[in-house]
């Protein structure tokens, strides 16, 4: 591998480039998705190849190729250079990176059972086991499970000597049960509606227990189509963790990505309302319960690494520290701008995209206290909502709207009956400022998104999220005409 | 557009077929995006391995491109990037039991040993009860062939594109705002051969060009260009109409939210066209139970007619899908009476039907889609448009839109890049954008004029060639700050 790297790494230096980084990627994923209880697909699938990222003159070009020839070196890494010159056709602020030592070494996830070495069968049945248990439920329509596997091996080489190589392992599954009458759909899942993933082995899959959790889906699923419509309002509503993760994942996580706020995102994902000014004023994000940090380093996360893709090594990050606006996620050319360093955010989707800012693993603290039952048992009249089923915010994460797949009611401490298409909507600040309370440890879990969407061409990202759940004071929810 | 039997060379590249003597790496290295022939050569080599290593069908699916994408953001090209991949997919079926993997590796051990997992995953695989076998060529049809390929997309370089974008970026400066956004090209062959004798190969080519301009006090514009040929975009036109709509969006107040009579511009459209595709006019969405779709059901006002049509001139031309089967024009909606959903080989045999050319890849259980939706035009200027309103809104487009509700097909989502009010027909100036919680199908129902011009615009489910609408009625459900 050496040769292909050093190989590419010489020719965009001679051809004139004043820094140049090479990443060689392999991936293998597998894939099993289950419909009503039959096996629907079982796919594998391979892909690797090299990318040349180059600095010509102070603008960026990129190239990749699936081809390792060493010849092949040579052509993607004048076509990066020539497509650099290009770029600065068109440049009005040349790029500066930020200095970092050069990074060497290698990382490897842990995994305790290798998800590629549980024979295919016993992966296929204990899926199909547990589509049939939600799907046996009387009045459920159609089931939909899947189980994926994601191994990637990386190398990284740069200019400066780095030299890195990592292989990432990470699992996930979901069993999602679906009932409709009229025009009437309702749908439960578990453990989320895209899946519980974690960078972890089949140990993760198993600790699941995803037979045990589907018939009772599966018959919440079939209530809920005789559910009230949750009336509209302003309630007190109770975040669980599987809808409070991507409650931060939008409105946290992607205006904090300093690219954003540069406007470098702006044509697409769009920009953010957490402008330098504000990190400078300490701006008021949420309530003093509300710390939220990107921790690379977190056990289990989606977003957990040796080095980011600027050979950056892997940092937690804080982000808001008891409701004030602490920090971005960054990289080495946006960190300087903000007077920082980078902090290790840089992240591509394979061998064949630049790496941009991503969330790492964007988490939110816990606070010792109370546990996410405790928050239930301490709120007199409000809303507890589980499990996301649709998501929009503006393009500077302002505005947000959330549907979960299903609301129960809290009277005095207790939850009681269900309501359906519930839907909740707010301010980023204004909504975290309304938190006033925030589960303990024991509610504290890790879950996350292999499917972060952002940039032209576009990319996924992996991303986790380690949330306890939270409440939130005057909420308005029971959004539209019903 | 080309629809004949077993086939389907396009106009533009001739399909010619090796023998399988050929050594994989030679084929692997000749299946270039200019050279749909390689692709459908190399794919007849991995079928043939198949079927000697006991597959009792096969389908291989070979996607070989060239992408390039210039980005630009604060008025600089910031990102830019090239492209060359090449993908075999292999759907390896022994009796009902069936497998999918995919690989980048296309040298002789790389195809070796695709072919021999496929068959260890398949021999692992529990039957599929309906597997109605993979499809065969279907009768010839007359239509004229049209070609998806231009040369002078598949021939742009960096400094072509860049080129572009220095016009872009001089529209904005004309007028003292900043242009963010992207010039892609994209050149692709694709090639499908299954064991049933489908033998399909064309290539394609693609290009887009899009811009938003920021001004310093407040106003966004938008724009977009889409064709087959890169060399018909005019970047210096798309830069000038989004800098006006940028100018013109300075200084937007609030307005409360409420229902509102609409006209929204055809980039607006499109997420109307999309999500009813993907909600609705699958043929899988409605043996599931959870489309709005039966035949005979008034869903739009008269004036409201959505065909599906790969052979277009206007949108992205595509011969066959990526089962290999040729494109079918479906009439989804004529005059607001749903008429009929797409198919994909299986949805099509449950059916007791032939496919209507609309498979995605394998494996594939979201079911098909319709990927060319094509909306008829109407006799409304642009102008007439907006003079019909009393007081309504002028949206340019919309924002991170998500379903709230898949039957009713209720859609959450928040206006973007220039809107505006609208008194007795005239613009009265820009307002702060807002959230919307809107039923698309009331929406159609509500259509009250259409335009007499069209834009190809890509959405999340391909190109649709859409016009601009007058609806009666939008729900917006909050305003956000800027």
């Amino acid at each position: 591998m050496r040769d292909l790297t050093d190989r590419a790494l010489d020719t965009a230096a001679k051809l004139g480039a004043t820094y140049a980084d090479v990443r060689v990627i392999r991936r293998r994923d597998e894939s099993i998705a289950v419909k009503s209880g039959r096996v629907e697909g079982v796919a594998m699938g391979e892909t690797d190849g090299f990318g040349v990222r180059v600095l010509v003159d102070g603008a960026w070009g990129f190239a990749a190729s699936d081809n390792f020839e060493l010849a092949e070196g040579d052509r993607v890494g004048a076509l990066a250079v020539r497509v650099a010159k290009a770029s600065a056709t068109a440049l009005r602020r040349p790029v500066e990176l930020d200095g970092r030592p050069p990074a060497t070494g290698k990382y490897e996830t842990p995994v305790g059972e290798d998800p590629f070495k549980v024979p295919l069968e016993s992966k296929i049945s204990d899926l199909v086991a547990a589509d049939r248990a939600a799907g046996g439920v009387k009045g459920v329509s159609f089931t939909e499970s899947v189980y994926a596997a994601h191994r990637e091996w990386k190398t990284f080489a740069a200019s400066d000597g780095s030299f890195t190589e990592q292989v990432i392992t990470q699992v996930g599954a979901a069993v999602e049960a679906n009932a409709i009458e009229g025009d009437e759909h309702q749908r439960r899942s578990y453990p989320d509606a895209g899946g519980g993933y974690q960078a972890a082995g089949y140990e993760y899959i198993r600790g699941l227990d995803l037979v045990g959790h589907s018939e009772p889906i599966g018959e919440e699923a079939v209530a809920l189509l005789s559910a009230p419509q949750l009336p509209p309002g302003r309630r007190t509503i109770v975040l669980d963790p599987s809808m409070l993760y991507l409650q931060l994942h939008e409105s946290c996580g992607h205006p904090t990505e300093l690219d954003r706020v540069f406007g470098t995102e702006a044509s697409y994902a769009g920009t953010s309302f957490l402008t330098p000014d504000k990190l400078d004023e300490g701006f008021m994000y949420g309530s003093e319960l509300v710390t939220i940090v990107a921790d690379a380093t977190a056990p289990g996360g989606l977003g957990t690494f040796g080095w980011d893709d600027e050979g950056v090594e892997a940092q937690a990050v804080p982000l808001v520290q008891n409701g004030r606006f602490v920090g971005y996620l960054s990289s080495r050319e946006t960190a300087p701008r903000v007077g920082r360093r980078s902090g290790g955010a840089m992240r591509a989707d394979g061998w064949n995209r630049i790496p941009l800012i991503r969330m790492t693993n964007v988490n939110m603290l816990p606070v010792p206290g109370m546990t996410l039952d405790e928050i239930v048992a301490d709120t007199d009249d409000g809303l507890y909502l589980a499990n996301n089923r649709s998501w929009s915010i503006d393009d500077r994460r302002l505005n947000f709207q959330f549907a979960t797949e299903v609301a129960y009611e809290i009277k005095g401490g207790k939850k009681g009956r269900l309501f359906k298409n519930p839907t909740y909507t707010g301010i980023t600040y204004e909504f975290w400022r309304s938190c006033d309370a925030v589960g303990d440890e024991h509610s504290f879990v890790m879950l996350g998104t292999p499917n972060c969407g952002k940039g032209e061409p576009s990319q996924t990202a992996r991303v986790g999220h380690a949330v306890p759940g939270a409440r939130f004071r005057n909420v308005q929810v029971g959004v539209g005409k019903w | 557009m080309v629809s004949r039997p077993n086939r389907l060379a396009s106009p533009a590249g001739a399909t010619t077929t090796r023998g399988n003597a050929a050594a994989a790496g030679e084929l692997a290295r000749n299946a270039s995006a200019r050279d749909p022939g390689s692709a459908l050569a190399l794919a007849e080599e991995v079928l043939g391995r198949a079927l000697r290593i006991g597959a009792t069908e096969a389908e291989v699916l070979v996607m070989a491109g060239d992408s390039a994408l210039t980005r630009f953001a604060n008025s600089e090209i910031h990102q830019n990037v090239a492209e060359r991949s090449l993908t075999v997919s292999l759907r390896h079926v022994v009796g009902r039991r069936i497998a999918v993997v995919s690989t980048g590796r296309v040298d002789a051990d790389g195809l070796r040993s695709l072919v021999h997992r496929a068959a260890a995953i398949a021999r692992s695989c529990e039957e599929l009860d309906d597997w109605a076998g993979l499809p065969a060529p279907i009768e010839a049809s007359s239509r004229a062939a049209v070609s998806a390929w231009a040369d002078g997309t598949a021939e742009a370089t960096p400094e072509f594109r860049a080129e572009g974008v220095r016009a872009v970026i001089a529209a904005a400066d004309a007028v003292g705002v900043t242009a963010y956004g992207s010039f892609s090209t994209d050149a692709e062959a694709v090639a499908v051969a299954n064991s049933a004798g489908i033998r399909s190969a064309e290539n394609r080519t693609s290009s887009q060009l899009l811009t938003v301009h920021m001004s310093p006090d407040g106003g966004t514009g938008y724009a977009e260009g889409v064709s087959m040929d890169a060399t018909t975009i005019d970047a210096a036109a798309i830069g000038r109409e989004a800098a006006t709509k940028a100018r013109a969006g300075d200084r937007p107040v609030t307005v409360d939210p409420g229902d509102y009579p609409v006209v929204l511009e055809e980039y607006a459209v499109v997420d109307i066209t999309d999500m009813l595709g993907y909600l609705g006019f699958s043929a899988l969405a409605v043996q599931e139970g959870r489309s709005f779709v039966e035949p005979g059901r008034r869903i739009g006002s008269e004036l409201v007619t959505i065909i599906d049509d790969g052979a277009d001139r206007n949108g992205l031309p595509m011969a066959f899908d990526y089962e290999g089967v040729a494109k079918q024009r479906v009439p989804l909606v004529e005059s607001g009476v749903c008429r009929d959903v797409v198919y994909d080989s299986q949805t099509a045999a449950r059916a007791g039907r032939t496919s209507t050319g609309h498979g995605l890849p394998a494996p594939n259980p979201w079911g098909p889609f319709p990927l060319n939706a094509v909306m008829s035009a109407g006799d409304t200027s642009r102008d007439d448009l907006v003079k019909g309103l009393d007081r309504g809104l002028l949206v340019t487009r919309f924002h991170y839109t998500n379903v709230v509700h898949p039957k009713l097909a209720m859609i959450t989502g928040m206006t973007r890049d220039g809107t505006f009010l609208v008194e007795r027909g005239e613009v009265v100036g820009p307002v702060r954008n807002l959230r919307f919680t809107q039923s698309y199908l009331d929406a159609l129902a509500g259509v009250s004029a259409v335009s007499s011009s069209r834009k190809t615009i890509r959405g999340f489910l391909g190109a649709a060639v859409v016009p601009a609408l007058r609806i009666d009625a939008w729900t917006f459900t909050g305003v956000t700050e800027f």
